[in-house]
């Protein structure tokens, strides 16, 4: 029978027609892949943004622990660290020196943070690439360089120049751009906090698996403590992108919904010229079937164009140019943005939810006019 | 509720779904009402033409019941990460009460849409529609499931909040739970292998059967549906843990990620094609007495048999290479 | 060949617009039967050319084709009824614009699923028997009227069928090309195929080619002046 040849030979028919019918087609694509684009970046983005932050992550911590006074984080005890140490599972413990120190000169809050490597060097900063920028607001960027100075003003309303000794690597941006790594004399001579105390406590433990009972343990332990998980940390960022993107699939979606009525508009509203050829088929021998087979591909034929031309734009848009339109309701509100180059990745579960999302509902929209001009009368181009 | 976009995917396709469906029904109460094939009226002309609609309808429907079947459990194995103790999507689906009907609901409306389409194609081939009532009363059969179906699975994806402590596959689908999932990895694998190989054996012998005789449809299509059964369990059962290389991995899920090879999506769909046309040369045999279908209806039984026959091969074929090029060894059973 | 029994077709029935186009049609066309339907327009002419050609049903009546009624046949098997047993040839040829000759040719043969390569060569062949091969890649709109007149009956050839069907086709050609097309039917009907054609073109009803002549007026079939 050649169902096969049959396919391919209205296939062959409905791309040339669409050949044929350029102008109108052409501009229900340039929509259709604009809207996909749209869609695909913020998703593109979204992913990429929790795909880094846990890679970044993974540098972290597993458990955080801190100390609550009335809900609020307080200083925590160094001498917590014995008790803590003896509890089976737990490989480490170190207390850690953090605060945020707020520059008057750029407006920004800076995360101050003791590194025991520093210790030997009193005097010298390793800060992050967005501390490098810091500027007057409204004025362009200083840049620091290594072996500049920097003024910091202490509690005690003195000021300490401390000297740049590196800057860190701007891979690791989305974490450390506010951060500026001093030694313990310098953190203390900044922020007077007597001795014995941390602001918390960095544990590494042996098993995964324990994590849980760990933490129900040191509560049980110090009960104004709270052990804060790294897979907490990551579920939440994991979370907070996708309910930001979330959010602006749906602002999209107004817009999406506009160009859905524009293709049902344009799959409706035929062409007299376009009932006179679909007279003429069915007159010589084509089926309503027929018809309808070649409206199928010629809708697959558009949607599958949009939906790949969409999709590699939003590629280069996400990954290649800055992600102009929606980095700042992504990464947040502030006055530091890292600047950094999100790592080119896309799987087929995206592209499977972008499939739902664009080509379906015009797909649907198109059945109902698609039929209409299927049942076309055959006798009707002789009545014309 | 969590604002993913999978989650905004699935629910704005199985609402189209759903829509499509309570379209037809529609429509099928309309064309049930006022058909008259023997009038040549312009309302008979006019119904004529929309069952072109509804058999469209319902064939799309069908693809994207599928496609969001797929999605759905995609989605699900994405989002465990969410939760704590989910690994997979086994652990996701438990996180309430709805995860785990959807996902049945999901399966059985394809089913039945695949059967609905082999009803019409039936019914396409005689010359004076002598299925059509029947077929549009089973449309108002299924519209109704799929509703629930998209009900339940909102249900499922709304109520759906992070950090609820839910199970992980592994506490699921292993021998100490107290489900019947346990009771039956506490199955040794040499029974159920004899079990579902011997089953295999017998459904293809039937095809084969049905394929040259024509005859015995109805039988073919029950054990169709038993064999699927079985193959499911077998999946759990000992299937699994050849292609994870693990003796106590037995989630059904977790052979649908890459690091498999993606298998999990050719072994269930072929036994979703296997189901749904085995089933259906027993659907259509009682058509077989009406005269205008006389030729039609055997010839349609064959066309299924074939591909039953083949797709219950390939997921055998699948199946013996796992178990055959498997690092894991069973001794001791 | 085909048979009509009390055929009646009304359309926009019930409604203010209702238009009765044919009441109480008797019709009997026998094979290879040459035969013309005359009358003005609104006689119902153009209604039952639809109605013999498979492309509309009946509001009341019966149609045998072949020895096969025809009159409840879903849209389907009609389609291939009329597409096995009928080649149509329009009055503005109705081709399809923006493609070749030969490509409007094969396109009825499309849904048959037909090896592309062994239908465009039927096609070719067509095209060669009505001396226009050398026009076979040209678009249409390039195709001079007698040119695009052979490719319409070309097309309506391609499935090899035993009826043509010709709505007024002469109604946009001149004297010559009007003589030159009833040449060809001439020809087809020495092939062994029946022919409907409906025209008031004296050209075509009262050529010698012609068997029989039908006269419609209002929806019904004139009776012939001696009574048979």
């Amino acid at each position: 029978m050649g169902a096969i040849e049959k396919q391919r030979h209205i296939l062959d028919f409905t791309l040339a027609t669409l050949g044929r019918r350029k102008g109108k087609n052409i501009a229900l694509i340039v929509v259709y892949t604009f809207v996909i684009c749209l869609m695909a970046s913020v998703v593109f983005f979204a992913d990429a943004l929790k795909q880094e932050a846990a890679q970044i992550l993974q540098g972290a911590p597993e458990m955080t622990v801190q100390r609550l006074v009335a809900g609020r984080q307080d200083l925590i005890p160094t001498h917590y660290i014995d008790s803590i140490r003896t509890i089976r599972g737990v490989q480490s413990v170190e207390p850690r020196l953090w605060g945020y120190y707020y520059d008057a000169f750029s407006g920004a809050n800076y995360t101050l943070m003791v590194n025991a490597d520093l210790n030997n060097h009193p005097g010298s900063i390793i800060i992050g690439a967005g501390v490098a920028r810091r500027s007057e607001p409204g004025k362009p960027p200083q840049t620091l360089r290594k072996n500049d100075l920097v003024p910091f003003k202490t509690y005690s309303d003195t000021v300490v120049t401390l000297q740049v000794k590196g800057i860190l690597p701007s891979e690791s941006e989305l974490v450390t751009a506010d951060l500026i790594l001093v030694s313990e004399a310098d953190f203390k001579t900044i922020f007077p906090i007597p001795a014995g105390l941390a602001t918390d406590l960095v544990l590494k433990i042996r098993n995964a698996k324990e994590l849980a009972t760990i933490a129900a343990k040191i509560t049980r332990i110090h009960p104004d403590s709270r052990p804060v998980l790294r897979e907490d940390i990551l579920r939440t960022y994991a979370a907070v992108f996708d309910w930001r993107g979330g959010v602006i699939l749906l602002i999209l979606s107004g817009g999406f919904f506009a160009f859905i009525i524009l293709a049902w508009d344009k799959a409706t509203g035929l062409s007299a010229e376009e009932k006179r050829e679909i007279g003429i088929l069915k007159a010589i021998g084509w089926e309503t079937s027929d018809i309808l087979l070649m409206k199928f591909w010629e809708g697959t034929a558009v949607s599958l164009t949009a939906f790949f031309l969409g999709l590699f734009l939003a590629y280069l848009h996400t990954f290649l140019a800055s992600p102009l339109l929606f980095e700042p309701v992504l990464k947040g509100w502030s006055v530091l943005y890292p600047h950094f180059r999100l790592t080119p990745r896309i799987n087929i579960y995206q592209i499977a939810v972008l499939f739902f999302l664009t080509v379906l509902p015009y797909t649907v929209a198109t059945i109902v006019p698609s039929w209409r001009s299927a049942t076309i009368d055959p006798d009707s181009v002789m009545r014309m | 509720m969590i604002f993913h976009s999978g989650i905004l995917a699935l629910l704005l396709g199985s609402g189209l779904t759903g829509g499509m469906l309570g379209y037809s029904a529609y429509q099928g109460i309309r064309i049930i009402r006022q058909w008259d094939i023997s009038s040549g009226s312009e309302r008979q002309l006019e119904l004529e033409r929309r069952t072109y609609l509804v058999s469209t309808v319902m064939s799309y429907a069908l693809v994207f019941q599928l496609l969001s079947l797929f999605l759905f459990i995609y989605t699900a194995d994405t989002l465990s990460s969410l939760f704590i103790g989910a690994m997979c999507a086994a652990g996701s689906l438990q996180v309430n009460g709805f995860g785990y009907p959807s996902l049945l609901l999901k399966i059985v409306s394809c089913l039945l849409a695949g059967l609905w389409l082999i009803v019409n194609a039936a019914d396409n081939k005689a010359y004076d529609y002598p299925l059509l009532r029947t077929k549009y009363w089973l449309l108002l059969f299924i519209a109704p499931v799929l509703f629930i179906e998209t009900t339940v699975q909102a249900m499922y994806l709304l109520g759906l909040r992070p950090d609820i402590i839910t199970s992980c596959c592994s506490i699921l689908f292993s021998t100490d739970a107290n489900t019947l999932m346990s009771d039956l990895l506490v199955l040794p694998p040499w029974p159920s292998q004899i079990v579902f190989f011997s089953s295999a054996l017998l459904t293809m012998a039937l095809g084969l059967f049905v394929y040259l005789k024509t005859r015995g449809a109805v039988l073919y299509a029950t054990v169709s549906l038993l064999h699927c059964a079985i193959s499911i369990t077998a999946l759990i059962s000992f299937i699994g843990i050849y292609i994870y290389e693990l003796p106590t991995h037995h989630c059904p899920f977790c052979i649908l990620h890459q690091e498999y090879g993606y298998i999990g999506y050719f072994l269930y769909a072929a036994l979703l094609v296997g189901a749904i046309t085995g089933i259906g040369t027993g659907v259509i045999n009682p058509f077989r007495t009406i005269p205008s279908l006389h030729d039609a209806v055997p010839r349609m039984q064959k066309k299924l048999a074939r591909i039953s026959l083949i797709a219950t091969l390939a997921f055998v074929l699948m199946t013996g290479w796992s178990i055959l090029f498997s690092n894991l060894t069973l001794k001791a059973y | 060949m085909i048979r009509l029994q009390n055929i009646r077709k009304i359309f926009n029935a019930g409604q203010p617009n209702e238009f009765v186009a044919l009441e109480g049609v008797n019709l009997s066309i026998g094979s290879q039967e040459a035969t013309a339907l005359k009358g003005p327009s609104g006689s119902g002419k153009t209604t039952l050319l639809s109605l013999l050609g498979c492309m509309a049903r009946p509001t009341a009546g019966r149609i045998t084709v072949k020895g096969r009624e025809i009159t409840s046949l879903p849209e389907r098997f009609l389609t291939e009824i009329r597409r096995e047993t009928f080649g149509i040839i329009f009055q503005q040829f109705n081709l399809i614009k923006g493609i070749t000759a030969l490509e409007n040719v094969m396109i009825p043969a499309y849904p048959k699923g037909e090896k592309h390569a062994s239908l465009k060569r039927r096609a070719m062949d067509l095209l060669d028997l009505l001396n226009i091969a050398g026009k076979a890649s040209a678009k249409v709109e390039w195709l001079s009227g007698g040119e695009a007149q052979r490719t319409a009956i070309a097309r309506a050839l391609i499935n090899n069928p035993s009826i043509i069907i010709a709505d007024e086709p002469t109604a946009h050609l001149d004297t010559t090309l009007s003589r030159e097309f009833m040449e060809i039917m001439r020809q087809l009907k020495k092939e062994g195929k029946t022919l409907l054609i409906a025209s008031h073109d004296p050209i075509a009803y009262e050529s010698d080619v012609i068997d029989r002549i039908i006269e419609m007026r209002d929806g019904t079939i004139v009776p012939p002046a001696d009574g048979s």
